[in-house]
């Protein structure tokens, strides 16, 4: 029985130039472009007056932003010059050999390396369980139990994974994934494959601001005192703590009870003295630029608090701490947003 | 190489096993147009391999079981593997009622002598498409023994599929892959049912791209697109695991017998000539 071509429109036979999919570059097309741009870039350096051997990419960039100045807004549709492989898109290997049989075992599924990748975990992870019923069998398993450390790292993200495998990635994928590597490290002899379960891991950087507490300094006297930054809002401020004082407080060269004539101000000055019952003990000289006298109290309040630190144990600094006086506050004037009257407030609302 | 680009020329995409030979060069080029998968002939084409490709292909159509499949399997071994428990009465499908020998305590029995001829019919099939070089595709959708089909897949040297199955796969190829793939020429079925007790997706598109199914069919499971079906149990480890082995088995064997088979006509060939 054979089949007889009966009647078709040429509509059929056309080819659907849209359905192809994005373009296709050649291997033999992309090295012709990789040669055209090392003699491009030879060519730009002898215009330039610079060496051909050293000329990087930031000189490429420069000469050509020199040579063809552009006004363009679009940053990407200014004229460039980069290596082919970072235009033109990468794209994916033949996958089948001459004789259109395909290479991979799992091409038919769409995701090939991706599904390889989970059957590679799930054959790991019937290894390690083998392997426990083989030292169960022996009674040996309650010795020769091996956790991975787990501590200070991440599994991969989604990106990276993607990265890694050259394909796209469904959230549903990826969550599957990381749960079979989950399953796969609380077995008890998962040490077996520590090495292949820490690619998928990622160093954590801690980043531990521990705050430093500078040691007194002494001064020609031998009087101790230490120095301490501070900012509120715009102002900013620095102050100097001096032991075997009375508590005189200098700011800006007056006299505290001039330079804030307000009881607030002063009461935010003497805050950190009186938490620690040190009110009379310590002379301070402090410098303040910048703000309002409200901020300008505050930041003085945060330098000497900051200052204090060096005078007091460990435990008196957490107690500052979790008061709140070690804690620059973060609280600046918000801007005023057009079609309302300030940041939030709107204008009047009118019915008709 | 070039004896296997005249096999494609002369297999014609339907494999239909009654119209041997090379095809002429314009049903090729219809069934190109219409399929969209095979290759056009090469224009030269000299007298010895053809004649060798000849009597390399209708060889083994001469005989019922060239490859001899039945000694790969025996009742007692169907039994002892369980193949023959089926689901509950109530689970029935309509379709395989004559496959199933009796119903005991509502547990459906299925008939073994038949599954033994249906069992030799697909091996001796999967051994044909193998010989022909063929691409053979697994499928099973059974979590269970997704991982021990792939094993089984790749040990053969053939392709498997374990998981979602996306909708245009098979009919809408070109798409999603790119011009110039090859579709499967068998696909295997080791459960015929999906993750929801459906029949799977890919029965239906490969009747539709005229591709032959080779499935193992449980009492659940509805026997009727499928072109070679095998009623037995899908659900029991010891039935699943000698299924795998036995495809493996006739799927090597086939492909050791056309290495010997090409060497014996090769020497034959030169021995003519000299």
């Amino acid at each position: 029985m054979t089949l007889r071509l009966i009647y078709t429109t040429t509509a059929v036979q056309k080819r659907n130039v849209a359905a192809s999919g994005p373009e296709k570059y050649t291997e033999a097309f992309i090295k012709n472009q990789i040669e055209e741009f090392n003699l491009g870039k030879r060519h730009l350096a002898n215009m330039m007056g610079e060496d051909p051997e050293t000329f990087t990419q930031e000189d490429i960039d420069k000469a050509i932003a020199y040579l063809f100045p552009s006004g363009l807004f679009e940053k990407r549709a200014r004229p460039i010059m980069k290596h082919p492989t970072e235009i033109f898109p990468k794209q994916k290997a033949i996958q089948w050999g001459e004789d259109h049989r395909p290479f991979h075992f799992l091409f038919y599924t769409g995701k090939q390396s991706f599904y390889s990748l989970m059957h590679e975990i799930y054959g790991k992870l019937l290894d390690i369980q083998k392997y426990e019923d083989h030292l169960r069998a022996q009674s040996l398993l309650a010795e020769n139990r091996k956790l991975i450390n787990l501590i200070g790292s991440r599994w991969l993200i989604k990106e990276e994974l993607e990265e890694m495998l050259v394909e796209k990635l469904s959230d549903h994928d990826y969550s599957m994934c990381i749960q079979l590597l989950e399953r796969l490290v609380t077995l008890p002899c998962c040490g077996i494959e520590e090495e292949y379960v820490l690619k998928f891991r990622r160093e954590l950087a801690i980043q531990l601001k521990k705050m430093v507490i500078e040691p007194l300094q002494y001064d020609e006297q031998g009087v101790a005192f230490s120095t301490g930054e501070g900012k509120r809002k715009t102002s900013r401020a620095t102050a100097v703590i001096y032991d075997n004082g009375s508590g005189k407080i200098t700011v800006n060269g007056v006299d505290y009870l001039y330079y804030f004539p307000v009881m607030q101000d002063r009461e935010q000055l003497m805050f950190p003295f009186q938490f620690l019952d040190r009110l009379g003990i310590h002379d301070m000289i402090c410098t303040v630029s910048g703000g309002g006298r409200s901020s300008q109290a505050g930041a003085i309040r945060l330098a000497s608090a900051r200052a204090l630190c060096s005078f007091i144990t460990e435990n008196e600094v957490e107690f500052m701490r979790q008061a709140g006086l070690l804690t620059a506050d973060p609280r600046v004037r918000e801007r005023k947003k057009p079609g309302q009257e300030g940041a939030r407030r709107k204008f009047t609302w009118k019915k008709r | 190489m070039a004896a296997a680009r005249l096999l494609q020329a002369v297999v014609p995409r339907f494999r239909c096993l009654g119209s041997l030979g090379k095809a002429a060069p314009s049903t090729s080029q219809l069934s190109s147009r219409l399929y969209g998968t095979l290759l056009a002939p090469e224009a030269n084409q000299q007298m010895d391999p053809t004649v060798i490709n000849d009597k390399l292909i209708t060889e083994p159509l001469r005989h019922p079981d060239f490859f001899n499949v039945k000694e790969l399997f025996s009742l007692k071994e169907l039994f002892d593997a369980r193949v023959h428990l089926g689901h509950k009465k109530g689970c029935r499908h309509g379709f395989m009622e004559p496959y199933i020998f009796g119903c005991r305590l509502d547990q459906d029995i299925i008939d073994l002598d038949q599954t033994m001829k249906h069992l030799q019919l697909a091996l001796n099939f999967t051994a044909h498409v193998a010989y022909r070089k063929g691409i053979i595709l697994f499928i099973s959708r059974n979590r269970q023994f997704g991982h021990l089909v792939e094993v089984t897949a790749r040990d053969c040297g053939e392709y498997a599929h374990t998981r979602y199955w996306q909708g245009g796969l098979l009919t809408n190829a070109h798409i999603q892959y790119g011009t110039g793939i090859r579709l499967p020429d068998l696909l295997i079925f080791i459960s015929t049912l999906n993750n929801v007790f459906e029949p799977h997706v890919a029965i239906r598109d490969a009747a539709k791209m005229n591709i032959p199914t080779v499935g193992v069919v449980d009492t659940n499971c509805n026997p009727s697109i499928i072109t070679y079906p095998i009623p037995g149990n899908d659900d029991s480890p010891q039935a699943v695991e000698l299924y795998c082995r036995l495809f493996k088995m006739t799927i090597t064997r086939a492909k050791n017998k056309r290495k010997q088979m090409e060497v014996l006509y090769g020497l034959q060939n030169k021995a003519d000539s000299s």
